[in-house]
C-alpha cells in the first residue's frame, strides 16, 4: 500500500472575514528554517493593505461599541477553536521556528494561555485604567478607556505564534480593530491562526492578516490617515524611522517595542494602555 | 445707561523687571540667543527683554538636568521630592497675585481669569501631583516604576504658567528633571515660576527654563540626552516635532489642536448653554485649544438659542485686560489677531452669515470684537480651520445621529460639549463623541485630577490624574 | 379654569397655554429646565464686576431709588410705620439729594398710615396680603384682604403663591389665584411672591415665574422674607431671565423683587449688575425693579458718604428708624 498523499493548503490573506488571494496575484515560497520549501503564501500588496484597512474601519464600531463581556466571551471562544488545533500549530510553529516538538508544543501552549489572559481582560480594562476623578467642583468627572480605533500591527518577525498573539490580542481585547502584517518568513501560524478567527465568533474585519513583505506593506499602512496606530514590533530596524515619521502625518500613536521583546515572559498591561484613549466625562451635579 | 468705572488691577503688583534672564542649574544667567523683547498686547509697549537660549545654552541645561537626574532627584525618596512640589505651590500661592497680573501684562488674558483661573488651577496641580511623588507604585503602571530621566517640554502662549504647571509638577513627582521652553511671546511668569523654584530650594538643574523661540524649542526636543519630550502647541509643529523625533526612542506626550462641537439639542436648559456656549469659545478670547469653537445645535431650537447668544454676547466686556471687569482680553499677538482676520474674512467670502458684537475696541493693542458666524456648512475653513480665537461658528443639525457625524467629522479630537436634560442621551451622546475631554452641561473646567487630552490629530498622552503620570514613568 | 373669562389678553401662543389646567402643565414643563450649577456659577461670576467711583455712585443712588422700604412685624405700630415713612421720604437727613424710595411695603392694617404720611410724595404705599406670609387660607379671605388694603389706598400688593398648590402641581389654582387677585386689585400693581425658598428648585422658580407672569402679575417677587432662604442672587437670575423672555414674547415690561436677606451695598450692587447684564439695561428703573429690604437701605447711605467723604461712614451716622 503506498502512503497517503496529503491535501496541500493554500495560503491565503485573511480580510474583513474573507481568504482572498492578493489582488496582486503574487505569491512568495515559504521554507522553514533549513530552506526546505513548506508553502506558498500570499503576497500581500498596498491595495490589499488599503482593502484590509477599509474593513477594520468598518468592522470597528461593532467591534468597539460591544459589550465588553461580549468581546471577552469572543476572544474566549477563539481560545477553544486555537486548543482544538493545537497539534497543527505545534507542527507549524515546530516548521516555521525550527525548534523541537517539545519547544513548539511550550510555545503553543503559551501562545494560547496568552490569548485567554488577554481575553479575561475586556472586561476588566475600564476598572483598571478608569477612574473616577475628585475634582474641585460640584461636578461628577469620570475618566474611561476607550479604544484608539484601527491599529496597524507589524507582527513579531521570529516568534510566530507568541509573538504574533501577543500583539494582536492586547489590541482587539482592548476594542480595537487590527491590521496585521505576518512575519514575513514565518507566515504560515498567522494564516492558521486567521482561520481560526474565521470559525470562532470574532466578527470579519476585527482582524485582518496580510502575509508578504513588511517592508513592502508597512509603509502604507503607516502613512493610511484611516489608520489610528501603528505597533513597530516587527518593522525591519531599517524602515522603523521612516514608519514613525509617516505615522506623524496623522499623529498616530506608535508603539515602539524593540523586536527583541521577549514573548515568553509574563505579559502586563502596556500593551494595552498602548491603544487605549482615555476619554474624561464631567457633569455638573445638582438638582 | 449705567458705565462702570474702570476698575485696573494696578501693575505694580506684577514686580515687572526691565531684564529677565533664563534659569540655568539653579541661576538666572544671561543666554546667548538674541535677547526677545516681550510685548504687552493691550498696549503694544515692550514689557521687558528677556535673554534667550543659544543651541550651547541647550546644551548646558540639558547637563544640568542629567547631573541633577543622576546626581539628586532620580535618587531622591518620593517622600522628599514631594515637599519640594508642595513648596512650590504654596509659593504659587503665595504670590498669586503677582502672577496674576503678569500673566495678564505679557499675554493679554482678562485678569478675572488669571487670578481666578490659571494661577490658583497652576498650584492646584502642583500640589495635586506633589502628594503623587510618594506613591506612584499605586497608580496602577507597576510596582516601582521609574522615571524616564531628564523631560524636554515645550509650551503654549495661551496659559504661559498654567501650562509651564502642567508640565513641570507630573515630570518632577516622577522623578525626572526639567528642561522647558515657555513661548516666545509670554516667558515671563515661567521665569517667576523659576524665582519661585529657586525659593523652594530644589536642587539646581532639576528645573532649566530657556525662554526662546521655535529653534530653542527644536533644540530641547532634538537633544540626544533628552529622554521625554512634552509638547503642547499647534497640531503643525505637533506633527513636525513626531517626525523629528522618529527613531529617537524618546517617550513623546503631544497636546495639539482642536475644534471641539458644542451640541445643544432642543431640551437643553438653554440660559445655561448660552453661558456654556460663551465661556467654551471666548475664555482666555478663544485661545483655548479644547475651545468650543463649533456650535452644533438643533434647528428646533436654533433661533432661539442664537437670539438669546447673541444678547448674551453683546454684553461681553472687550478691552484693557488689567480691568477687573474685561471679560475679553487682548489677542496675543499681531500675528495671531492677523491670522483670526484671515480666517474670519474666508467664513464671509464662502457664504458665512457673520454678526459681531457692537462693543468698543481700544485704540491701541490687539483686539478682536467677538464674532459669530450662522448658516456655516462643514466644507467651510472655519468649520475645519482652529481658528484659536473669539470667533464661533453656527451649524444646525435635525437628529442626534446627525449631531454625532459632524462633531466627529473632523481630524481633530480634543473636546466636545453636549447639552441636554436627558440623562440617557448625555451618556450616550458622550459615549460617542470622538474626543478626550467631553464636558456635558458644562465647558471648559480643568483640574488636576481629571485627565485631559485628545484623539487622532489633537495628540495622544494625557495630561492630569492617574493617567498622566503614565507620560512621565518608563512603564 | 375659572378666571380665564378675567385673565389678562395673551399673545395667541401664550393664550394657549393658559387655556385650561393641562396645557398650563405642559407649557410650564416644556419650559427650558435650569442647570443648577450653571446658574450658580453665572450669579457667581457676574457677582465678581468691580464697581467703582461713579458707577458705584450711581448704583447707590439707583438702588435707594428701588427700595421697598419694609416693616412686617406683628408689633409694628403706627408709630414705627410714620418714622418709617419719614425715612422713607428723606433717607438722610443731611443730604436732601438723596433720592427717595420706591415704595413703603406693611401689612394691610397699617395701609392707611402709610398712605397718610406718604401724601404727595410720590412714594408708592405697598401692601402684602392674600393671608400673608403663608397664603394659608381661603380665596375669599384672600381677595378680601387684598380688597382692604386696596381700599386703604395701596397701590402696590404684594400678595403670597399657594406654594402648596404649586408644589402639588395644581397649577391652575395658583393661576386663577392671581388673576383674580390681580382683578380684585384694581388700579393697584401686584406684586406676586413666589416664595422660592419653598420651591426647592430653578426649575419650579422659573415655571412660578412664568405662571405668575401669565396670570397678570406686574412684578414677580422673590421671598416674604419669612423663609429662609430668602432672595439669592441665582434665584434672581432665573426671575429676570423670566421677565427678559417674556418681553421678547410678548414686548411687555414686567418687574423682579428680590426680598429679604439683602443688607449690604455690596449685594445690592450684584443684584443691579445683574440686572443690567440678564435683563438688560431698561430693567434698571424702580418701575421695573425693587428690592424688599428694612436695614439695605441704611447701608447704602453710609456707603453713599463714604463714597462723596473720601473716609468710612459708621451706624452712629445715619438714622435708625
Amino acid at each position: 500500500m503506498s502512503e497517503r498523499i496529503s491535501v496541500a493548503k493554500t495560503y491565503k490573506l485573511y480580510i474583513g472575514g474573507a481568504f482572498p488571494r492578493s489582488e496582486s496575484g503574487r505569491s512568495y515560497p515559504v521554507t522553514d528554517t533549513k530552506g526546505a520549501f513548506l508553502a506558498n503564501a500570499a503576497q500581500g500588496s498596498r491595495k490589499d493593505a488599503r482593502d484590509a484597512v477599509a474593513a477594520a474601519r468598518k468592522a470597528f464600531p461593532g467591534w468597539s461599541g460591544a459589550t465588553a463581556y461580549n468581546r471577552g466571551q469572543v476572544l474566549y471562544r477563539v481560545a477553544e477553536v486555537l486548543e482544538g488545533r493545537r497539534e497543527q500549530f505545534v507542527a507549524e510553529v515546530g516548521a516555521a521556528e525550527g525548534v523541537a516538538v517539545k519547544k513548539a508544543q511550550a510555545l503553543v501552549d503559551a501562545a494560547i494561555d496568552r490569548w485567554v489572559w488577554y481575553a479575561g481582560w475586556t472586561d476588566k480594562i475600564a476598572t483598571v485604567l478608569g477612574a473616577s476623578n475628585p475634582v474641585a467642583g460640584p461636578y461628577f468627572s469620570f475618566s474611561v478607556p476607550e479604544p484608539t480605533g484601527v491599529v496597524a500591527v507589524l507582527a513579531p518577525q521570529q516568534s510566530s505564534l507568541l509573538g504574533l498573539i501577543s500583539v494582536v490580542a492586547p489590541v482587539v481585547a482592548a476594542g480595537n480593530t487590527a491590521v496585521v502584517v505576518a512575519s514575513q518568513d514565518r507566515p504560515l501560524p498567522a494564516v492558521t491562526l486567521s482561520e481560526v478567527l474565521a470559525t470562532s465568533d470574532l466578527p470579519g474585519g476585527v482582524v485582518n492578516v496580510l502575509t508578504g513583505r513588511t517592508a513592502e506593506i508597512a509603509p502604507w499602512l503607516a502613512s493610511h490617515a484611516d489608520v489610528n496606530a501603528l505597533d513597530l514590533t516587527g518593522a525591519p530596524e531599517a524602515l522603523r524611522a521612516d514608519l514613525e515619521q509617516s505615522a506623524a502625518g496623522t499623529v498616530k500613536r506608535v508603539l515602539r517595542t524593540r523586536p527583541s521583546e521577549d514573548f515568553t515572559r509574563e505579559p502586563d498591561l502596556s500593551r494595552i494602555r498602548a491603544f487605549v484613549e482615555s476619554k474624561t466625562v464631567w457633569h455638573p451635579i445638582g438638582v | 445707561m449705567w458705565e462702570y468705572a474702570p476698575a485696573p488691577e494696578s501693575r505694580d503688583i506684577a514686580n515687572l523687571k526691565p531684564n529677565y534672564r533664563m534659569f540655568v542649574d539653579g541661576q538666572f544667567v544671561e543666554g546667548g540667543g538674541e535677547p526677545l523683547k516681550t510685548v504687552n498686547p493691550g498696549t503694544e509697549e515692550v514689557l521687558a527683554e528677556v535673554s534667550t537660549a543659544s543651541t550651547a545654552d541647550v546644551d548646558k541645561a540639558v547637563k544640568a538636568a542629567r547631573r541633577a537626574y543622576d546626581r539628586v532627584w532620580g535618587r531622591m525618596p518620593g517622600a522628599e521630592r514631594a515637599k519640594y512640589i508642595f513648596r512650590i505651590a504654596r509659593l504659587i500661592q503665595e504670590r498669586a497675585r503677582e502672577l496674576a497680573v503678569l500673566e495678564s501684562l505679557d499675554n493679554g488674558k482678562p485678569i478675572k481669569e488669571s487670578r481666578d483661573v490659571d494661577v490658583p488651577t497652576a498650584a492646584a496641580h502642583f500640589f495635586y501631583h506633589a502628594g503623587w511623588a510618594d506613591k506612584l507604585a499605586y497608580a496602577g503602571l507597576g510596582p516601582d516604576p521609574r522615571p524616564l530621566g531628564v523631560a524636554g517640554q515645550v509650551i503654549p502662549w495661551n496659559f504661559p504658567l498654567l501650562m509651564a504647571a502642567w508640565k513641570i509638577a507630573p515630570a518632577l513627582a516622577c522623578g525626572n528633571t526639567v528642561v522647558l521652553k515657555p513661548a516666545e511671546t509670554t516667558p515671563l511668569t515661567a521665569l517667576v515660576l523659576a524665582e519661585i523654584i529657586q525659593q523652594a530650594d530644589l536642587p539646581p538643574g532639576v528645573v532649566n527654563i530657556l525662554p526662546g523661540a521655535g529653534d530653542v524649542g527644536a533644540a530641547v526636543v532634538n537633544h540626544p540626552d533628552v529622554n521625554k519630550v512634552a509638547f503642547t502647541g499647534s497640531t503643525e509643529v505637533g506633527k513636525i516635532i513626531q517626525r523629528q523625533l522618529a527613531g529617537a526612542n524618546k517617550k513623546i506626550t503631544l497636546e495639539l489642536g482642536g475644534k471641539a462641537a458644542n451640541i445643544v439639542f432642543d431640551d437643553a436648559p438653554l440660559d445655561q448653554a448660552v453661558e456654556g456656549i460663551v465661556n467654551g469659545i471666548f475664555f482666555n478670547q478663544g485661545h483655548v485649544c479644547c475651545a468650543g469653537s463649533r456650535l452644533l445645535v438643533q434647528e428646533s431650537v436654533a433661533d432661539e438659542l442664537l437670539e438669546k447668544l447673541r444678547v448674551r454676547v453683546s454684553t461681553l466686556r472687550v478691552g484693557d485686560p488689567l480691568d477687573k471687569n474685561t471679560d475679553i482680553g487682548a489677542i496675543n499677538s499681531r500675528e495671531q489677531l492677523a491670522k483670526i482676520h484671515e480666517l474670519t474674512a474666508s467664513g464671509e467670502a464662502e457664504g458665512a452669515e457673520r454678526w459681531t458684537s457692537a462693543c468698543p475696541l481700544p485704540d491701541k493693542g490687539f483686539y478682536f470684537a467677538p464674532t459669530v458666524f450662522s448658516n456655516v456648512s462643514q466644507a467651510m475653513r472655519i468649520a475645519r480651520e482652529e481658528i484659536f480665537g473669539p470667533v464661533l461658528s453656527v451649524l444646525t443639525f435635525r437628529t442626534p445621529d446627525e449631531a454625532v457625524a459632524k462633531a466627529n467629522n473632523t481630524p481633530y479630537g480634543l473636546s466636545a460639549g453636549i447639552w441636554t436634560e436627558k440623562g440617557s442621551r448625555i451618556l450616550w451622546a458622550a459615549q460617542k463623541m470622538r474626543a478626550g475631554v467631553v464636558w456635558a452641561n458644562t465647558f471648559n473646567r480643568f483640574d488636576p485630577t481629571a485627565p485631559f487630552g485628545g484623539y487622532q490629530e489633537s495628540g495622544f498622552g494625557r495630561e492630569g490624574g492617574r493617567t498622566g503620570l503614565e507620560a512621565y514613568l518608563d512603564v | 379654569m375659572a378666571a380665564t373669562s378675567t385673565a389678562p389678553s395673551l399673545p395667541p401662543a401664550l393664550a394657549d397655554a393658559v387655556r385650561d389646567d393641562a396645557s398650563l402643565r405642559r407649557f410650564l414643563h416644556g419650559l427650558p429646565g435650569v442647570d443648577q450649577v450653571g446658574v450658580e456659577q453665572r450669579a457667581a461670576g457676574l457677582g465678581t464686576r468691580s464697581i467703582k467711583k461713579a458707577a458705584k455712585l450711581w448704583a447707590i443712588d439707583t438702588a435707594i431709588s428701588m427700595v421697598d422700604l419694609t416693616t412686617l412685624e406683628g408689633a409694628d405700630t403706627p408709630g414705627k410705620v410714620r418714622s418709617l415713612a419719614a425715612k422713607a421720604r428723606r433717607p438722610d437727613p443731611e443730604r436732601p439729594e438723596v433720592p427717595k424710595v420706591a415704595a413703603v411695603c406693611v401689612y394691610p392694617d397699617m395701609v392707611a398710615t402709610a398712605v397718610q404720611e406718604l401724601q404727595g410724595t410720590g412714594i408708592n404705599v405697598a401692601s402684602v396680603a392674600t393671608a400673608f406670609p403663608s397664603g394659608r387660607s381661603s380665596l375669599k379671605v384672600k381677595l378680601e384682604d387684598t380688597a382692604f388694603a386696596v381700599d386703604a389706598g395701596a397701590t402696590e400688593i404684594d400678595m403670597v403663591i399657594d406654594r402648596g398648590a404649586f408644589l402639588s402641581g395644581r397649577y391652575g389654582q395658583v393661576f386663577d389665584e392671581i388673576v383674580q387677585v390681580k382683578h380684585a386689585c384694581g388700579d393697584a400693581h401686584l406684586k406676586v411672591i413666589l416664595e422660592t425658598g419653598e420651591l426647592a428648585t430653578y426649575d419650579n422658580v422659573r415655571r412660578a415665574s412664568w405662571l405668575a407672569l401669565l396670570a397678570g402679575g406686574d412684578f414677580i417677587k422673590t421671598s416674604t422674607g419669612k423663609v429662609t432662604p430668602a432672595a439669592t442672587l441665582p434665584v434672581t437670575h432665573v426671575m429676570l431671565q423670566a421677565v427678559r423672555d417674556w418681553r421678547t414674547q410678548t414686548g411687555q415690561l414686567r418687574g423682579v423683587k428680590p426680598a429679604g436677606g439683602i443688607r449690604a451695598t455690596k449685594d445690592a450692587i450684584k443684584y443691579l449688575v445683574a440686572v443690567h447684564e440678564v435683563a438688560g439695561p431698561e430693567w434698571l428703573t424702580p418701575d421695573l425693579f425693587r428690592f424688599g429690604a428694612s436695614t439695605l437701605l441704611n447701608d447704602l447711605l453710609m456707603q453713599r458718604r463714604t463714597q462723596l467723604e473720601g473716609h468710612y461712614s459708621g451706624p452712629d451716622y445715619v438714622t435708625v428708624d
